[in-house]
């Protein structure tokens, strides 16, 4: 990560590239502690918490891998639900068809999700701008009206998944002994430790990914393509492999939520509203193009679903006319605001110059 | 062998054609210049060379390999580094960043470090911590500069740096380009300011609506001559 930038000849010269601020030490102590923290809820917490929070887990995720596809590698995809749907699919067909471990299966619809997203790539990194979001769109259909012919997998009206699948998932005994529960409240705490996993795990894959040289490549790109390419960044590669990269993660995200929902049908499961639309409002809101900006914006939108669900249509209203507001006076989303006034940063990828001591003084020497 | 070399270079935007054959040669060590009035094709003659605009494999050649249809990132790991028209220096980096981030693509040995870039553009060492775009024109010029020749290319490729720069920062940047041309790079500028070019070059192309209109040392080229294939008239 940091050799990336420094080589070997500036590292002796006493200058090197971090990323970390003092206040990002802290930010992980508290990320960890809460991380723990959430992972212990399911012995004192409700069921009801429980489902909700695997609701807010996977939207979080999914922001996540949208953020990184659309707010640093510039692809503004909006047929995302594609790979939502077919990790949930994957999870169907490999558990009632080849009988695999319904947690194996999420893991391997990732990997399926992610050699899928390869051919896929190859025909919409043809189209451009809104074409390529339009191309998106129409894959994602595409993948839905093929899914609708498998009558194996219901067909156009779907399928569910039996008990026998679902109440054998791995670990199940030992979570119904060790919090006394039974099998339905069990598999809920599997798949919220399932959810939770995910987004802790895409959380720190974006960051990762923007800390190494690949984030370079990243910000490079976003800045200008063609000087990106004329320091030697290959843009097509680098745009590729986050493409699958974030394919496999929403393959993952969707295969949880199938098995949680243990119900799969075309409409649901490729559906640009749940899987595209909701996700882009949340990105929007929360800040495009930062880590914490879809954190927040998940937040805000489970807390208006939360509370204006009951509101029937009115709810889409408020949740269209708040994401317009937002795009109006607060363009890089609530976190960008924040970090504009505040300049603060929870998941610094900044890389920023560390001069050592006595560093002038070699530049002399080396003169 | 010529270090590069175009054959019958064309090139398009679409239907239009920019480029009609042009056929020029750059030996190792040497600069040339291309001059030519405004839309005569410098700068797609530049791009082509370093991969921005693609074409037919065997049009450029560089140490006697084809890299006409090579990708613009291939090229410059190979050691040809473009100085872009415009600067296009990084506007979320510092300065510093900015220079490291030229080695992306290669890191050769070779005569250029951070230090003695700073060396050469001592004005920008004082702010490389400031973000890039709070730098004057020149100052950004220079990180330009920087950027391509951190990697240590065999070839400079700068398309218009005196572009929009006071005469005095022009003289500024072709002092430091005899300094870069007297450790062994390779250059080939694109400008519109022909004094400073032919001061530097040892031989010239002048471009005129795609072609090649005149070609030769500056020292055997009459003024007239010069005008003649620069304004065609």
């Amino acid at each position: 990560m940091i050799k990336a930038v420094s080589p070997p000849a500036a590292k002796t010269s006493g200058y090197r590239i971090e990323t970390r601020t003092r206040a990002s030490h802290a930010v992980t102590a508290v990320a960890s502690a809460l991380v723990i923290f959430l992972a212990a809820l399911p012995s004192f917490a409700g069921r009801g918490i429980i489902e909700e929070l695997i609701f807010v887990f996977y939207m979080a995720a999914l922001a996540q891998c949208w953020n990184l596809l659309a707010g640093y590698a510039g692809l503004v995809s909006v047929g995302q639900q594609a790979f939502v749907g077919l990790g949930g699919y994957l999870l169907f067909a490999l558990t009632i068809m080849a009988g695999i471990d319904p947690l194996a299966a999420i893991v391997l619809s990732g990997v399926l999700a992610a050699i899928f997203a390869v051919p896929t790539a190859l025909v919409v990194f043809r189209l451009r701008g809104a074409y390529f979001a339009i191309g998106t769109w129409v894959v994602a259909e595409v993948y839905r009206l093929v899914f609708a012919q498998f009558r194996q997998l219901g067909g156009g009206t779907g399928t569910s998944l039996g008990p026998d699948i679902t109440n054998t998932v791995f670990g199940i005994d030992w979570v119904k002994s060790m919090f006394d529960v039974r099998a339905p409240a069990a598999r809920d705490i599997i798949s919220y430790w399932a959810a939770l996993a995910l987004a802790v795990g895409t959380i720190s894959l974006v960051y990762f990914i923007l800390r190494s040289r690949l984030g370079l490549a990243l910000g490079a790109i976003r800045d200008s393509e063609d000087a990106a390419e004329s320091v030697g960044v290959d843009n097509w590669r680098v745009k590729l492999t986050i493409y699958v990269i974030v394919a496999a993660a929403t393959g993952m995200i969707g295969a949880l939520i199938y098995l949680q929902t243990a119900r799969i049908s075309p409409d649901a499961a490729f559906s640009v509203l749940d899987w595209t639309a909701y996700v882009i409002v949340i990105v929007v809101i929360g800040g495009i193009g930062t880590i914490e900006g879809p954190l927040l914006g998940t937040i805000i939108f489970y807390l208006l679903q939360h509370y204006l669900a009951s509101f029937g249509a009115w709810y889409l209203i408020l949740l269209g006319a708040l994401a317009i507001a937002v795009m109006l006076y607060a363009p890089k989303g609530l976190w960008g605001s924040v970090v504009g006034r505040y300049g603060l940063t929870l998941f610094p990828t900044r890389r920023r110059l560390v001069v050592q001591k006595g560093a002038l003084r070699s530049y002399r020497q080396e003169a | 062998m010529a270090l590069l070399e175009t054959r019958g270079l064309t090139a398009f935007y679409g239907d239009f054609q920019a480029l009609y054959g042009i056929d020029t040669m750059l030996q190792a060590g040497e600069t040339i210049a291309i001059i030519g009035a405004n839309g005569a094709g410098k700068s797609t003659y530049l791009k082509s060379i370093a991969g921005l605009i693609r074409g037919a494999a065997d049009s450029v050649r560089f140490e006697g390999a084809p890299i006409g249809a090579t990708s613009a990132a291939e090229i410059m790991k190979r050691g040809i580094a473009l100085v872009p028209e415009g600067r296009r220096l990084f506007p979320s980096l510092c300065v510093e960043e900015n220079l490291l981030v030229g080695r992306y693509g290669r890191e050769a040995p070779g005569p250029w470090s951070l230090g003695r870039i700073y060396e050469l553009f001592p004005g920008i060492k004082t702010r490389r911590n400031s973000a890039s775009t709070t730098l004057s024109g020149g100052e950004q010029q220079m990180v330009a500069i920087g950027r391509a020749l951190i990697s240590n290319p065999r070839v400079l490729l700068c398309d218009e740096i005196s572009l929009g720069l006071a005469p005095i920062v022009v003289r500024a940047l072709y002092e430091a380009l005899r300094h870069i041309k007297a450790a062994g790079t390779s250059m080939i500028l694109v400008e519109q300011d022909i004094a400073q070019a032919i001061k530097v070059s040892d031989r010239i192309y002048c471009f005129q609506e795609g072609r090649l209109s005149l070609s030769g040392r500056p020292s055997e080229l009459s003024r007239e001559q010069i005008h003649l294939a620069y304004f065609g008239t």
